[in-house]
């Protein structure tokens, strides 16, 4: 009798769990990464000849609701066509009848990992800046993230920044309808699905405290502030030469109370713009010679120039005496 | 605020510290005055001329060796009015065409281009 190995074992557990693409235009190639709820594996797309990331409902009791919350995922990053959201491709049931959905690959790496490679201050404001404008865009479209952490923002090979994961985002309630696209909550097709009250939805380190305390009928995009300034936080944290002013923004994003934070992340994204133009910022009062020494930071050879003439000018008095 | 006009108060506040160090020259203390008042002149044509150049041309290495030019050919004639002081007159008087010239070309609002 022949046994087989352990590596062969395991070998053939690991292609049993893996999905069954075969009804579909994609070829399995790998597993990229696991959340809570789905499973992200990268394939290929046969007809358009590319590569495309695929999330899979991956869990062990598969519900309608469940089935529905991934249709609502997939839905919701359709509708926000923006640079700095991944886009969605392609949603469907395999044969299992689990539900996918499949998105841009993304060739690069995570914020998290990014930073700990990439030490310039100013570059990291860049890619922090890019991720409020997308958020921003998010949230002029009514949707709020409501899990922002550097494991969900991506840095791509050329240094796109992209959003990931809006598997726990929130529809905002309106009653409006508008032709420019934003989406809105009907009487006739409301979203079942919500967070009720009470639930904590997120990851704690870059959660508002409204969020931790599961007031989820309370959340607006001052919540998404919130983490966003975690992120800053996390951004800024290794660097020796952060200066006042851009703690005094990480702080004022990161208020306890939702009314002292930036209302919202078009807000925080244009103060970090001023940041990073030598420019004083809102949450941060600079004092006289604060705002001597920034101006002459940022007209440094202009200063030197002028100081070079007064100097030669002192020189000349002197060594034209008789 | 224009290039002109940055141009005009640069090149009139650097030309009246020039005129004012003519002081700690004895042999001209009792025309201060007049060197005041020429210098900081000086400096404002200088400062008109450069500042139009720059909203017209941007280009920074352009605008400092224009600013260059302008200010030591100006120097250069004042001092070949004075009849002296050519080194004395003509180095600081370079310097600040310099000076206007880099910070026309960097600072200011450029002139708005038409649509075609």
């Amino acid at each position: 009798m022949k046994w087989l190995s352990d590596d062969k074992l395991n070998y053939l557990r690991a292609v049993v769990a893996n999905p069954d693409f075969s009804s579909t235009k994609y070829t399995f190639i790998k597993e990229l990464g696991r959340g809570g709820m789905g499973t992200v594996y990268l394939t290929e797309d046969r007809e358009l000849n590319r590569l495309v990331a695929i999330k899979v409902l991956n869990v062990p009791q598969v519900t309608e609701d469940l089935r529905n919350r991934m249709i609502r995922e997939a839905q919701i990053i359709a509708r926000l066509e923006h640079p700095g959201i991944v886009p969605v491709h392609d949603v469907g049931v395999l044969p299992d009848g689990r539900v996918f959905y499949a998105m841009k690959y993304v060739r690069g790496s995570r914020l998290d990992d990014y930073a700990a490679q990439n030490g310039s201050l100013g570059d990291r404001l860049r890619k922090f800046q890019a991720v409020c404008d997308a958020v921003a865009f998010a949230h002029a479209h009514g949707v709020i993230h409501r899990d922002l952490k550097p494991q969900n923002i991506m840095i791509g090979s050329f240094g796109e920044v992209l959003v990931l994961d809006w598997g726990v985002a929130k529809i905002l309630a309106t009653d409006n309808t508008d032709e420019d696209g934003f989406i809105r909550i009907h009487p006739s097709n409301p979203w079942p699905h919500d967070t009720s009250a009470g639930t904590v939805i997120g990851t704690r380190d870059y959660m508002s405290p409204e969020q931790a305390r599961g007031e989820t009928s309370q959340l607006d995009e001052r919540a998404d502030v919130y983490s966003l300034g975690a992120v800053l936080h996390f951004l800024l944290k290794d660097q020796s030469k952060v200066g006042k002013a851009a703690a005094a923004i990480c702080s004022k994003a990161m208020a306890p109370a939702k009314e002292s934070r930036y209302s919202t992340a078009s807000e925080l994204s244009a103060e970090i713009g001023r940041l990073l133009d030598a420019q004083p910022v809102s949450a941060y009062q600079e004092s006289a010679i604060e705002k001597v020494s920034r101006w002459v930071s940022k007209n440094r050879f202009l200063v030197l120039l002028v100081l070079a003439y007064l100097l030669m000018r002192i020189i000349l008095v002197f060594t034209s005496r008789p | 605020m224009s290039k002109p006009l940055i141009g005009v108060l640069l090149g009139a506040i650097l030309g009246l510290i020039d005129g004012l160090t003519a002081w700690f020259t004895p042999a001209v203390r009792d025309q201060l005055l007049g060197i005041v008042i020429g210098s900081t002149l000086k400096g404002i044509i200088a400062g008109v001329a450069i500042g139009f150049f720059a909203k017209k041309f941007h280009s920074l290495p352009l605008g400092i060796v224009f600013g260059l030019l302008v200010g030591a050919f100006l120097a250069w004639l004042v001092a070949f009015m004075q009849g002296g002081y050519y080194f004395e007159i003509i180095l600081p008087g370079t310097l600040v065409g310099l000076i206007v010239g880099f910070a026309t070309q960097k600072y200011g609002k450029p002139a708005l281009t038409a649509n075609t």
